[in-house]
């Protein structure tokens, strides 16, 4: 692996912040899918259904 | 399965359940062939390894335009077919787009404070590419604070629409004004000036980019088609109640 140089800092900066942001959407987007999963759960336990699958 | 039947959002989630984890799998060993390439790159003989911010720069540049042309794409599907699909492909891209565009940003402004001498100038380029920024925080904006999401899409649509005039302005800024950004090194007549030691890092992290925005784009789909069963689950329930 090649050293760095001067620069150093500014390279290192970037790929932490690239690695930040795209961390962040993949958990964002994670923990959305649970959200939505839950809650559709729970209206599903109470008995509410889609119109879809009353009619079926 | 024929191409139509995606239309149909409960096909469109069996679809990205199967499709899913082949991607993210796929998507995460590109990755790791790209960081190779790109911690083992050679250092440029002007820019010295400075030219590493590149390979994050560039793909997150051509992502933060490709995301927006596919939400025009998506726009066109809301305002004209009212497709039930591209609504959410639209919504789903938005935070999506942002966040890269805030790394083609940041990435390109740690770049040009070694190599220009500053942080930010206020040329076509950098310019046009905020321009894109503030517009995804607008369609943002527009999403989530619209309490009708019909109105709220169709606005967010109309948005799109008109901010994809950005995109040439954007691609060409740099060849129709004098700007301190440097013009295109890759997709030019006569071929890259980039070489191909540099050029093939390049090349994977901007695939592994690529490959990034679908499996999280496909994943944000799939949130999106599961948070408006839940609405209006909930509005049959207390329609019920």
């Amino acid at each position: 692996m090649n050293s760095l140089g001067p620069h150093a800092n500014f390279i290192v900066v970037a790929y932490l912040v690239a690695i930040v942001v795209v961390a962040s959407l993949i958990a964002w987007v994670w923990l959305d899918y649970q959200a939505q999963r839950r809650a559709l759960g729970e209206l599903e336990k109470r008995g509410v259904k889609r119109r879809s699958r009353r009619k079926a | 399965m024929a191409l139509i039947d995606l239309a149909n959002p409960t096909r469109f989630l069996s679809l990205t359940d199967r499709v899913l984890p082949w991607l993210a799998t796929a998507t995460a060993l590109v990755v790791i062939i790209g960081a190779y390439m790109t911690a083992t790159a050679p250092d440029d003989y002007q820019m010295g390894a400075t030219v590493k911010i590149m390979f994050l720069h560039v793909p997150t540049a051509w992502l933060a335009m490709f995301c927006w042309a596919l939400m025009s794409v998506a726009a066109l599907g809301t305002l004209v077919w009212r497709h039930p699909l591209a609504d959410v492909a639209a919504k789903a891209a938005a935070p999506i787009g942002a966040a890269l565009t805030l790394v083609c940003l940041i990435t390109g402004s740690l770049w040009g404070r070694p190599m220009w001498g500053t942080y930010w100038v206020w040329d076509a380029r950098l310019t046009s590419v905020l321009v894109l920024f503030l517009l995804y925080l607008g369609v943002l904006a527009l999403y989530w604070t619209a309490e009708d999401p019909n109105r709220g899409a169709r606005a967010a649509a109309i948005l799109v629409l008109v901010g994809a005039i950005n995109l040439p302005i954007i691609k060409f800024s740099v060849d129709w004004w004098n700007t301190l950004h440097q013009p295109a090194s890759l997709m030019r007549l006569g071929g890259s000036a980039i070489a191909p030691t540099i050029l093939h890092p390049l090349l994977v992290m901007a695939f592994a980019f690529f490959l990034l925005f679908f499996t999280l784009h496909l994943a944000a789909m799939r949130n999106e088609i599961l948070r408006r069963r839940v609405r209006s689950m909930r509005m049959m329930k207390a329609q019920r109640a």
